[in-house]
């Protein structure tokens, strides 16, 4: 009986203690090539992310270093000039820029967010109409911003709409490129809002529209938003649609919408001034791209702000 | 035996007794209002069907909804039983191909007729959802919601105490009104929720599955509610939970998945409909019982 039990316990003590060593040898063995291939794949990424953040900031440093000397309040009192570089300055192309985008923003919001609105909420999809509307703003969003310059010129500038080299039609050009933009944000935005709240407004009886008013709307308002300030700061670094709607390098007096005189923007003036041969006329043009890029990052990181402070989570 | 003999028998004690021979909860003022017999019926169905782009999902309803009773649908998922109930109050409008088919009487007065506003028609008839879907307001305004776009802004404080104390949430919310509604608890949400809606003054709720996805105490808070709801609403409930439709209906409607030939199609179909206390301790059909007993579903 012993010894029979003893034989027993002894040969489960040695399965026991086989098993463990498998366990052991399995746990600690992994595969080489695995192991390689996990760190190769790793460095891809890194290396990747490095490039990407390397040419932002060769192009930051560059900047600054070229343009710091430049820097001074004159850039933004006094207007350009074509043969004394350290009295130039951007108040007629700041003024410029300005103007334009509060002009975008005037055309961009009542149009992209209603054409936003109507697709999610009213567009029936299996009509193929609205589905081609769809992926022509898709498309729409990718034209190159050239394109949409010599649209301008010939819808707006002459042709139809004939309103001359003003800076409302160069407004008028950069709210057509961006719109797409807005219009993919606002769709996004309003489809974030759950179906159950629609549901549960119209189950008490509101219309369609009070539902999209009261309930839909302020809903997506900060993902709204978020889409037309990204989109304006997309407008307002465009140079090249711009150069075909009448902006003009050499304004010398503050820009007003209307007026055929002519009107500067802040990008097409830094181009102007990058292609003088002058050193200094250079600088000033990098001085220029730090101005602007300080506004772009203002803009875009309030508009991360605004995503993340009223963001609804549903 | 004892079922035959409790079916002689009438009134309310009875079916008190037949439903706790079946081990049914039953709540003390449940049966009460059945002793007044027969009453106006809300709803009217006649061979009402409901088709998503062609393809019927539930078929031939025939049922009648009385006022100030609970009627429950039960049945196993895919039966249509939420479809049907979104046809009560036009819910179904909002889904692209869906057509309904029949004769669905609100009070007497066609539902589908052609001069009937699905946005009126749901004035009157509420609905309180599966999941709690308050609005990303403040709990005054999610209530005031409603009397504001039906321009009822008069007494809107009133209002909303009143719709927040039929709803059991006034000594919970009276002190944080104007916090956020996601603040609340789940069950507080869904409770919030049937404040909202009868805080429009419907005169029919219909409540999809209200207490899926509660605990057993708010879900128990709700069905005392609805209990208490009725006196003034008919409420036609759907729910999946059996022991639920027992608790808290007067009626019940019991609904199965059918198929065609090769089982390709599958649409809900209306097997008995009657007194709660008869589908459960005494069904007319074998489906039914094997369902309520639990031997299938």
């Amino acid at each position: 009986m012993t010894g029979a039990g003893g034989v027993q316990s002894e040969r489960s003590r040695l399965a026991v203690a086989g098993a463990r060593a498998t366990v052991a040898a399995t746990l600690r063995d992994q595969p080489r090539r695995d192991v390689v291939l996990n760190a190769a794949f790793a460095g891809m990424l890194l290396l990747a992310i490095l490039l990407a953040l390397s040419g932002l900031v060769a192009l930051l440093t560059q900047a600054f270093i070229k343009g710091a000397p430049a820097l001074s309040p004159d850039l933004f009192t006094n207007g350009p000039s074509t043969i004394n570089p350290e009295k130039a300055g951007f108040r007629p192309a700041i003024i410029g820029s300005l103007e334009l985008i509060a002009g975008v923003i005037l055309f961009i919001v009542p149009i992209g967010v209603g054409a936003a609105i109507y697709l999610e909420e009213y567009a029936d999809n299996t009509k193929w109409w609205n589905r081609v509307i769809e992926v022509n703003i898709q498309n729409l969003a990718a034209v190159p911003s050239i394109i949409y310059g010599i649209l301008g010129l010939a819808f707006i500038v002459r042709g139809p709409f004939d309103l001359g080299f003003i800076l409302a039609a160069g407004s008028m050009t950069l709210a057509l490129l961006v719109l797409p933009v807005v219009i993919i944000a606002g769709r996004e935005a309003i489809r974030a809002v759950p179906s159950s709240i629609r549901e549960g407004s119209l189950a008490l009886g509101a219309t369609q529209w009070q539902t999209i008013r009261s309930q839909v709307l302020p809903a997506a308002i900060p993902g709204i938003v978020t889409g037309v300030i990204l989109s304006v700061s997309r407008a307002l670094g465009e140079a090249a649609p711009l150069l075909l709607v009448g902006a003009t390098v050499f304004v010398t007096f503050d820009p007003t919408p209307f007026s055929e005189d002519g009107y500067a923007a802040l990008p097409v003036q830094i181009f102007q001034y990058a292609t003088r041969p002058q050193e200094a006329f250079q600088e000033l043009a990098a001085a220029g791209v730090i101005v602007m890029l300080v506004v772009l990052l203002a803009m875009n990181s309030f508009a991360i702000w605004l995503r993340n402070r009223y963001e609804q989570k549903w | 035996m004892a079922r035959d003999e409790s079916k002689a028998r009438t009134g309310r004690q009875s079916r008190e007794d037949a439903a706790a021979r079946a081990g049914i909860a039953v709540r003390p003022d449940q049966f009460q209002q059945h002793a007044a017999g027969r009453r106006e019926k809300v709803f009217e169905l006649k061979g009402v069907g409901v088709r998503y782009g062609g393809v019927p999902a539930v078929k031939e309803i025939s049922m009648d909804v009385h006022r100030n009773d609970v009627t429950a649908l039960i049945g196993p998922s895919g039966c249509g039983k939420s479809t049907l109930l979104r046809c009560l109050n036009r819910m179904n409008d909002l889904i692209p191909g869906a057509e309904v088919e029949g004769s669905l009487l609100y009070h007497g007065e066609d539902l589908y007729g052609s001069k009937v506003d699905p946005v009126q028609a749901r004035k009157m008839i509420g609905m309180v959802f599966q999941k709690p879907n308050p609005f990303p307001k403040s709990i005054y305004d999610n209530i005031a919601f409603g009397p504001r776009i039906l321009g009822r802004k008069e007494n809107l404080d009133e209002t909303v105490e009143n719709a927040l104390k039929g709803a059991a949430l006034w000594d919970e919310a009276k002190d944080r009104l104007d916090a956020n509604a996601f603040g609340l608890s789940g069950g507080q949400q869904q409770r919030l929720c049937i404040a909202r809606c009868i805080a429009v003054q419907p005169d029919t709720i219909l409540m999809d599955e209200p207490c899926s996805a509660l605990d057993p105490i708010s879900t128990g808070k709700i069905e005392d509610l609805m209990i208490e709801l009725k006196k003034q609403f008919s409420i036609v409930i759907v729910t999946h939970n059996m022991q639920q439709a027992a608790r808290v209906s007067d009626r019940t409607a019991f609904l199965m998945v059918e198929l065609d030939a090769d089982e390709d199609n599958r649409w809900g179909r209306l097997v008995e409909y009657d007194e709660t206390e008869k589908i459960f301790t005494n069904p007319a059909d074998s489906r039914t019982e094997d369902y309520v007993s639990g031997k299938v579903g």
